[in-house]
């Protein structure tokens, strides 16, 4: 950072505890006025060393810890570790086990974009989606709560299967869930695709080329609004995705308004993934066998995932003793923010909130 | 066009449609809102709230058998068993802690009983005014918590 100031650039600190900073991100932005000359974002304010708990743990005690990386997603975060431990064990979670996580990480996904369209909307000036949000974040918490007794932090997968059997009315409360969601996108659509203040706030603004994006990392609806149809669950299926029949959405300016509509209609994707699965939960166990002291061999594995906000990858080293000797992170969210600069120079203060927004990262993960 | 415009203008057409929105949406049914210290809200069955330890129903004895797997299982290390060995060489729980401002819920301990002696239930109401307080011992985890209630 340039310490002798130009006389006419203004440095302003935005955050750590700016409301529309989602969380504690802290931004130095250089201005020109009302104009964005260039940024500087200053990480680690939440960080808690979770990768270090890994390595002080053993397999089984650190899959609640993932919960709390991202805890917006934590069914995906969990997903992903087990994933990762799986391989490294080389078991493959039963038939049984698999549909249910591939329902519940949809839930997951769809509460998380609910979430982001929420405080998104909020950000930029609309009140009322976020309490809509809520509403239906509220029924798919409720499913977690019946399925695994936490809603937000939930640790609902083990390693090697499920720990609870699908409890009862199971079925039933997702299938209810699909039924009555889709209408409830059309309602937020109603508030806001055409809303004339929604579309000049966000038409072209934050602009993301496919090229910028495969240069800073950026995987996720970032990168899909920009027009790349990269989805890990088509790309590499993982826990059986590659039984259910679902599009990529993608968009073509990779403005903020595209991504916005890639994200609603990944929510209807997640819920035409849900009726798939549901239709035919196979039966059978629901815990694959797995050694009661998990021990791996030597060796490491990396596994990654299309959590709701990105490439979410788990870089596990095993030296054969009952801790992994390394644990490491690729959450979608931190190399997402790396775009932040790119996106916001030359905007408006005002913009770089909505930027803020779009990117959908939560400071958990990016910390850590 | 006009006139049509005009009469919309006049009638208070937007307002109307406005309040219709407002209207509908205040079907009992669709209200979300918890009258909390009122009514305690129903959670699910499998929630993992305040721990318990398990007593048998007719003989009112302590399930556990102070296998010491819940403390190894805890990710936070927060359990704490303490046991004798009796005459014939059988351990005897003595005393059993469990501190509460560390634990995250997770579930691992009661997943690791053998004996379904430690459960997490559905009691939610866990604050206190002491950090001393948050460490529950056996008798407060035989008993469970008791919240002050203020409403009848």
């Amino acid at each position: 950072m340039n310490t002798v100031l130009d006389a006419n650039e203004l440095v302003l600190n935005m955050g750590p505890q700016h409301p529309s900073t989602h969380g504690v991100l802290r931004v130095i932005l250089k201005l020109d006025g009302e104009r964005v000359t260039g940024l500087d974002c200053v990480i680690g304010y939440l960080h808690r060393g979770v990768e270090k708990i890994g390595e002080n743990r053993t397999y089984a005690m650190f899959a609640p810890y993932v919960d709390r990386m991202d805890y917006v997603s934590a069914v995906s975060n969990g997903l992903g570790y087990c994933l990762t431990v799986e391989k490294l064990l080389g078991v493959v979670a039963p038939p049984r086990a698999e549909a249910a996580r591939v329902i519940l990480t949809e839930l997951n996904r769809i509460a998380s974009h609910l979430l982001w369209l929420g405080t998104h909307a909020l950000d930029v000036g609309a009140i009322t989606p976020l309490f809509y949000c809520m509403r239906e974040r509220e029924e798919a918490l409720k499913i977690f709560e019946n399925y695994c007794g936490a809603r937000l932090t939930t640790h609902a997968f083990r390693i090697g299967g499920l720990q609870y059997q699908l409890h009862e009315g199971f079925e039933e409360q997702v299938r209810a869930f699909c039924e009555m969601f889709p209408a409830k996108i059309d309602e937020y659509e109603r508030l806001l695709t055409g809303n004339r203040i929604w579309r000049e706030r966000l038409e072209g603004v934050g602009i993301l080329t496919v090229e910028d994006c495969k240069e800073l990392g950026v995987t996720g609806p970032l990168l899909r609004a920009a027009g790349l149809a990269w989805d890990l669950r088509k790309a590499i299926p993982y826990s059986g995705y590659e039984r259910y029949e679902f599009d990529v959405p993608t968009g073509s300016r990779g403005d903020t308004l595209d991504r916005y509509t890639v994200r609603m209609e990944e929510m209807r994707q997640s819920v035409r993934i849900m009726k798939q699965a549901v239709a035919n939960i196979p039966s059978g166990p629901i815990m694959a066998k797995v050694p009661k002291v998990i021990k791996p061999p030597v060796g490491e594995c990396y596994v990654s995932i299309e959590a709701p906000k990105g490439e979410l990858g788990y870089f596990i080293v095993s030296d054969g003793t009952l801790n992994p000797y390394r644990v490491r992170v690729r959450p979608p969210g931190f190399l997402n923010l790396q775009a932040l600069e790119r996106m916001a120079r030359g905007a408006l203060v005002a913009d770089v909130v909505a930027i803020i927004g779009t990117i959908d990262f939560v400071m958990g993960e990016v910390d850590r | 066009m006009k006139v049509v415009q005009f009469l919309k203008k006049a009638l208070l057409f937007d307002l109307f449609e406005g309040l219709w929105v407002t209207f509908r949406n205040q079907n009992p049914k669709n209200i979300y809102t918890e009258q909390y210290p009122l009514e305690r809200p129903p959670v699910a069955e499998r929630y993992r709230g305040a721990p318990r330890l398990n007593l048998h129903p007719q003989t009112n004895e302590t399930l556990c058998i102070a296998c010491d797997l819940c403390r190894i299982a805890c990710p936070e290390n927060l359990i704490v068993v303490g046991f004798v060995r009796d005459e014939r060489n059988r351990k005897q729980l003595t005393h059993f802690t469990y501190d509460l401002s560390r634990c995250m819920f997770c579930g691992l301990c009661e997943d690791a009983c053998p004996v379904d002696a430690l459960e997490l239930t559905q009691d939610f109401e866990l604050a206190s005014y002491t950090r001393e307080g948050q460490i529950w011992d056996r008798q407060m985890l035989e008993e469970g918590p008791r919240p002050t209630r203020y409403t009848s």
